[in-house]
């Protein structure tokens, strides 16, 4: 999986939502049901897809049901780039 | 005085086809639910209940998600003469061990003769009504609506008392579990008699929410309140709301809504999470008040929220404030609508002064004692005690915690406050409890949990909240003493402890600081001093990242 949609993904995590840069996520790691993405985190982290990636998703779109991962993150973004 | 069941069958025979609640759910038509709707579906399940032998006076325990089972099973319980109490389904980060061990730390205090259940969380259930060892515990699960003629004659709770329990409120955790708040019809409907005129609430007032039910500003203010009064209802999910939280300002504009409640966070998610092109065509001029409750209560939130708003129709003076607890019911105070909110510039955080929370209602007495309960003179801090005709009868099957809870026959609310010119302001809390997002979060819970993580000196554990000022609520920190002194063991602890922590608990933990052997403050009896150490906690680490 592409690697320049799954690290900016990454450092946002890091960053912005977990306040932790050194932190790093697997790209398989479980970010829902783990607990490490809450569902208020969502919201941020779809603002963020949509500005970096210039995709557009719909209300609530990301939340457990679409994805757990970095890795199914990232495809979910690159489908819907095409 | 009249019981809620009356009122329901007064709302089926003179206000059949008028609209009680307009439901929402994400990627379905709203469904309008008349009162004759609403009562046949409350009477389909009162049947239900009849079926499975549930007797008047009996506990319910509802556990639904978002929707009309939940809605009918709850008024079908109090037309059944059952006593309802709401609870959380289990969410998707916590882990379903907790839930279980949770639940039944509630069935075995409560002994509800009830829970009602999807079939596929049956299972769950049933596993926590093993553990706590409740045979008489019936599980009726509950797939779609089910709707009856009511027989008005037949129902039982046509002839309760207007003294006897009407509902049960908790909060989260396995300590808020463990207490559930007891309301009789009396208190509930003296709590809307005092609460409806200090909002002047009226027939063509709509209120918008999109809280959880399970909460008692959800479930009275934003759902017995305009069910009772005959104002319509637009209800939209918790977990719709907050996947997209331009959905609460696209209602209001669609269906006029002129009153909401909200926790102070959701001021602060609200502006800074609704994007540009859903506000397309909104109109929030309709609100003639925007009610902050429940949890510590910010000016800089509103000022993030009119800022963001204002260009949409949303008047400054719209926002107004509420002191509120389930133990009275909910409301304690409340500002007056319409008039700009009071502030003392010289109290509070920073620089913006402590927001006033309002007068109290008319049938509340509030007393500010000192730690040796002295009645203290105006603007002097203390703790907040109350006396009202709408305070809870008991804390259910618990007579150790409600002896406890009241001193002179006032309610002692374990929060701390001061009045100034008839007005109360509330700046913190005496008792150790977080608030998150407008969630009660029990510190000695989150402390527990993280001493049964391997490599954490089990008791040497300190869980408090801190305010953000982006978040607009407190967030929680964990500290805890490390066996290892080895900074890449306890990173791996400290991530450790965050996952299990936040898989067990209702809070997503963002922080926890792994420290060296004795740096948490004890209490002369050996406590952890939970205060002396969030003040430790700041002064040392407030900088770092």
């Amino acid at each position: 999986m592409s690697d320049d949609i799954i690290r900016p993904l990454a450092d946002y995590i890091a960053n912005e939502i977990l306040k932790n840069p050194k932190r790093a996520i697997r790209p398989d790691e479980k970010l829902i049901s783990s607990g490490l993405i809450d569902s208020f985190h969502l919201v941020d982290l779809g603002l963020f897809v949509e500005q970096r990636f210039g995709v557009r998703l719909d209300d609530g779109e990301l939340n457990a049901d679409t994805f757990d991962t970095l890795e199914q993150l990232a495809a979910l973004i690159s489908a819907r780039k095409r | 005085m009249t019981t809620l069941a009356n009122i329901l069958a007064e709302h089926y025979f003179f206000a059949a086809d008028r609209p009680a609640i307009y439901l929402q759910v994400a990627g379905q038509p709203d469904r309008c639910i008349t009162y004759s709707d609403l009562v046949c579906g409350a009477a389909g399940f009162a049947r239900l209940l009849e079926q499975w032998g549930i007797r008047a006076g009996e506990v319910v325990v509802i556990i639904l998600h978002h929707g009309e089972p939940l809605i009918y099973a709850f008024w079908g319980a109090i037309l059944h003469g059952a006593v309802p109490a709401i609870l959380p389904p289990l969410t998707e980060k916590l882990l379903p061990a907790r839930y279980r061990a949770d639940l039944a730390a509630l069935i075995r205090i409560t002994r509800p003769q009830a829970i009602v259940t999807y079939p596929q969380f049956a299972g769950e259930v049933a596993y926590a009504v093993r553990v706590a060892a409740a045979p008489t515990t019936a599980i009726i699960e509950l797939a779609e609506p089910l709707r009856a003629a009511p027989d008005f004659t037949a129902l039982g709770g046509l002839r309760r008392q207007d003294s006897d329990l009407v509902l049960l409120q908790h909060s989260s955790g396995s300590t808020g579990l463990q207490k559930g708040v007891a309301l009789s019809h009396r208190a509930v409907l003296n709590q809307l008699n005092a609460y409806a005129p200090a909002i002047a609430l009226a027939e063509d007032d709509v209120i918008v929410s999109w809280l959880p039910l399970y909460h008692d500003m959800g479930l009275i203010a934003s759902f017995v309140m305009p069910v009772v009064r005959r104002v319509p209802l637009v209800l939209m999910s918790p977990f719709d709301w907050v996947r997209a939280p331009a959905r609460l300002m696209q209602a209001i504009s669609r269906y006029r809504g002129t009153l909401t409640w909200l926790p102070n966070f959701a001021y602060n998610f609200c502006a800074t999470r609704v994007r540009a092109r859903e506000m397309e065509g909104v109109d929030l001029s309709s609100l003639r008040a925007v009610i902050n409750c429940s949890e510590p209560i910010y000016h800089s939130s509103h000022q993030r929220f009119c800022q963001r708003f204002q260009p949409y129709g949303l008047r400054p003076e719209a926002l107004a404030t509420c002191y509120a607890m389930a133990e009275n019911t909910f409301a304690v105070t409340q500002s007056e609508i319409g008039k700009p909110i009071s502030r003392n510039e010289g109290g509070g955080i920073g620089h913006s002064g402590q927001v006033s929370s309002g007068r109290p209602l008319s049938n509340v007495c509030i007393r500010i004692l000192s730690d040796d309960r002295r009645d203290l003179a105006e603007g002097e801090i203390g703790e907040i005690a109350l006396r009202s005709n709408c305070m809870l009868s008991e804390y259910y099957h618990r007579p150790d915690a409600t002896a406890q809870a009241f001193f002179e026959g006032f309610y002692l609310t374990g929060d701390l406050g001061y009045m100034r010119g008839g007005e109360l302001y509330v700046t913190g809390r005496k008792k150790d409890l977080i608030i998150v997002g407008g969630k009660n979060i029990y510190p000695q819970d989150l402390e527990a949990l993280a001493s049964e993580v391997d490599g954490v000196h089990p008791g040497r554990v300190a869980a408090f909240g801190v305010f953000s000022e982006e978040a607009g609520t407190e967030e929680v920190v964990i500290v805890a003493e490390a066996e290892s002194e080895e900074p890449a063991e306890r990173e791996r602890i400290a991530e450790a402890v965050r996952a299990y922590v936040t898989q067990n608990s209702e809070v997503a933990v963002r922080r926890v600081v792994m420290v060296d052997r004795h740096w948490l403050i004890k209490t002369s009896s050996g406590k952890v001093a939970r205060s002396a150490n969030k003040a430790k906690y700041l002064s040392e680490f407030l900088d770092q990242p």
